[in-house]
């Protein structure tokens, strides 16, 4: 069948328009806020839950007294792997928020910085920072991020009466955690000697994640082997197995919480802290729900590392701050006000706002912040691991490398479904693929 | 564009055939002249096409939305070894077809009653059509709080009278049937109300004449009703199959593929490579899916069909 003249010419007009119609679509969203007069109107895009978003909202009010003629519209977005998402579109896109505020380490370089940011690395406030902080932010030489919010660990929290009444001391081997674990069960069968909660699937990873700073101490090269596919590296051999062998023998000795598959998070750190059970595999941070919920049983819970199988090797591991970005598309004034907005989160006013509406989770990484004199207790624990040189970072700071399906292979072998030997060969075939997706060399 | 329609030319019913081959071609023509189709072929083109030829193209590279590079079958030979994806694909073949059979035999069922001089069949047929009409992620969320395997009203009624209350979506080997059974209830309503519409279809005379032969009930079930209605069972099995094999919003909703893998399928083991932020793994995901649909479902209708030319 062949086209006449005029189907033909359609034709033609039609693919014309699709194009046009595609590149339409794909602009149209740049100018967000715009310049009237000497007022400059900046975007802060934070992520959209209630402890985020009351702190950019004070942060916002603090410096638009300082600096009148700016004003700063707060933008929010889901966080995790949804976010994440988001983020790379809209900076590749040139449509990303005059300042944004996202994950530092491995997330951070997986933004392609040295082509989506502003080198902020000129600014006064980068003297003031925490050296692990700066290379967490730092490609290719330059500084792209300013901290926002504290540090966090990772480790066992516990309930410090539970221990006190049952007379237990703070475990530094694995044996001695489990034997713990077992006494707690025997005293009292209503108290839940290890809490898990699957139902929120991220927390399955805290054994294996919080475990790196004992790797670390053991094989400081590990993280670079890991990297680069060299050696043996890998989470089947030890001492990288351990966090897989730990998630399997908890459930194995009857230690978890029967409803630990629906368990939530803040559930569990509610379980926690009102003394129903007596620890929990978890990040510091999360000891914001206890504040929210419990705020008179913050002083209960304590942290501490995910004990070595031995005492010498028993270290904290530690999670940097997000940080403040800010995009290569925003120009001239924007800029300007840009850059007083990220200087302004990290001068002493800032501080004192983000230790009003912030829960802390641990230090600060910049000097210039120091923590309030009422800070809850754990942070001193965190304190002690840090000025005895036990802590060291987690490994997404280390490495760019984090398998997408840690938590579900996790979920996996803490339900007793999977062994830890085929759960951590799993990994290390996720590893395999998450490498050869960034296009490290040598996978 | 069809050249039967040379015959036949209704367009221009006084026109003589016969005529220059330029008038021929005229008569061609639809009844709808050439520049009705440039806002549907546009949009054919930005949304349908454009979309599915370069989605062929990124599956074949490694895509970070910044860069991207060939990479040849890579991601092909990646995606198979995927640990989920054997596990998932299995999943996915026993959901698709025990949602479909469960859907064609309640289906029908639910028809034959809602078609019958039955009490209240008005407000009946409209419980049964109504979870159709509500949200897949409101669904799946609403089931998963009744059927917590702690806190929700499922157990609890089931411990009330001492009967076992197992894990619904926690147990590994109960999470993926729970979802189906979910999707089978919202999703029988649409089956039954094509099954009542084929039913109604039926002229009252093949019972009637039936019924003069002494057929009993189940007699004029199987010799008269079922035959007749095939037309509407195809139309269910090749619509629920189909939706079955890339079930993705329910699964998501209700267990993120879980616990483990274990309620995982094709569908949902793409989105989370997607989530990983491997577009060009999950994109050749897609294209997987894409043939397995196909596969599966080309050889189906084609069955379906030729059954019933033979009727």
């Amino acid at each position: 069948m062949k086209f006449s003249p005029l189907r033909r010419a359609l034709v033609g007009t039609a693919s014309v328009a699709a194009v046009a119609l595609a590149l339409t679509g794909c602009s149209g969203f740049g100018s967000t806020g715009s310049n009237t007069g000497s007022k400059v109107t900046i975007t802060f895009l934070t992520q959209n839950d209630a402890a985020d978003t009351a702190q950019a909202k004070a942060l916002i009010t603090g410096f638009e007294k300082k600096y009148p003629d700016v004003t700063v519209k707060l933008n929010t977005q889901p966080a995790g792997t949804q976010g994440d998402n988001l983020m790379k579109t809209k900076l590749s896109t040139k449509t990303m928020n005059d300042v944004f505020h996202y994950n530092s380490g491995s997330l951070f370089q997986a933004l392609n910085p040295k082509t989506t940011m502003t080198d902020l690395s000129d600014q006064s406030w980068v003297n003031d920072l925490d050296k692990n902080f700066k290379e967490v932010v730092t490609a290719g030489g330059k500084v792209y991020g300013a901290p926002l919010g504290t540090s966090s660990a990772g480790g066992i929290l516990y309930n410090k009466k539970i221990y006190q009444q049952l007379g237990l001391s703070v475990p530094t081997t694995w044996d001695e955690f489990i034997a713990n674990g077992k006494k707690i069960q025997s005293a009292d069968p209503s108290v839940t000697p290890v809490l898990q909660s699957f139902g929120d699937t991220w927390t399955s990873q805290l054994l294996v994640l919080g475990d790196f700073a004992n790797i670390n101490k053991q094989d400081p090269n590990w993280a670079d082997n890991y990297t680069n596919n060299k050696g043996d590296a890998k989470y089947v051999n030890a001492p990288a197995f351990e966090g897989f062998q730990h998630t399997s023998e908890i459930v194995a000795d009857g230690l978890v919480n029967k409803d630990y598959a629906s368990m939530t998070n803040a559930q569990a750190m509610d379980a926690l802290a009102t003394g129903k059970a007596a620890q929990y595999p978890m990040l510091t941070s999360s000891m914001a729900t206890v504040q929210q919920n419990e705020p008179n049983d913050m002083n209960d819970v304590g942290v501490f590392a995910i004990p070595s199988p031995d005492a010498k090797y028993t270290s904290l591991t530690l999670w940097e701050p997000n940080a403040l970005y800010i995009p290569s598309t925003t120009k001239g004034d924007k800029l300007q006000a840009a850059k007083n907005f990220v200087a302004f989160a990290n001068s002493s006013d800032g501080c004192t706002i983000q230790n009003q509406t912030g829960a802390a989770a641990g230090p600060y990484a910049t000097s210039v912040c120091k923590l309030p004199s009422d800070a809850p207790d754990f942070i001193k624990d965190v304190q002690k691991y840090i000025d005895d040189d036990q802590a060291s970072p987690a490994l997404e700071f280390k490495s760019p490398i984090k398998g997408p399906n840690l938590e579900t292979i996790l979920v996996g072998v803490g339900s007793g479904t999977t062994t830890a030997q085929v759960g951590a060969q799993q990994y290390d075939q996720d590893v395999k693929a998450q490498a050869q997706q960034l296009g490290i060399k040598g996978w | 564009m069809t050249t039967t329609a040379v015959r036949i030319d209704p367009a221009n019913p006084t026109k003589a055939p016969g005529r220059s081959r330029g008038d021929k071609r005229r008569g061609v023509r639809s009844p709808y002249p050439s520049w009705f189709y440039i806002p549907a072929g546009v949009l054919y083109l930005v949304f349908f096409a454009l979309p599915t030829f370069s989605s062929f193209y990124f599956a074949l590279t490694r895509w970070t939305l910044f860069s991207q590079q060939f990479i040849g079958l890579g991601n092909f030979v990646q995606f198979f070894q995927t640990p989920a994806l054997t596990q998932g694909f299995i999943n996915t073949l026993i959901y698709g077809f025990l949602t479909s059979a469960a859907k064609v035999v309640l289906g029908l069922a639910l028809a034959l009653l809602l078609t019958s001089p039955i009490f209240g069949r008005g407000y009946l047929r409209a419980v049964v059509f109504f979870p159709v009409l509500v949200s897949t992620v409101g669904v799946g969320l609403t089931f998963k709080s009744l059927l917590d395997p702690f806190h929700g009203v499922v157990n609890s009624v089931l411990g009330f009278f001492h009967l076992p209350q197992p894990g619904w979506y926690t147990d590994p080997h109960l999470a993926l049937l729970t979802v189906a059974g979910v999707d089978i209830w919202k999703g029988v309503g649409i089956a039954t109300l094509i099954f009542m519409a084929g039913i109604v279809a039926i002229p009252s005379e093949y019972f009637e004449a039936a019924r003069v032969d002494g057929a009993g009930s189940w007699n004029v079930f199987r010799n008269v009703t079922l035959p007749l209605v095939r037309p509407a069972m195809a139309t269910v099995i090749i619509l629920s199959l189909i939706g079955g094999l890339r079930s993705f919003d329910l699964i998501w909703a209700m267990t993120n593929g879980g616990p483990g893998f274990s309620s995982d399928v094709i569908a949902s083991v793409i989105y989370k490579q997607y989530q990983a932020g491997f577009f060009g793994l999950s994109t050749a995901g897609n294209v997987i899916l894409f043939i397995v649909v196909t596969a599966i479902m080309v050889p189906v209708q084609w069955l379906l069909n030729r059954r019933e030319a033979e009727l």
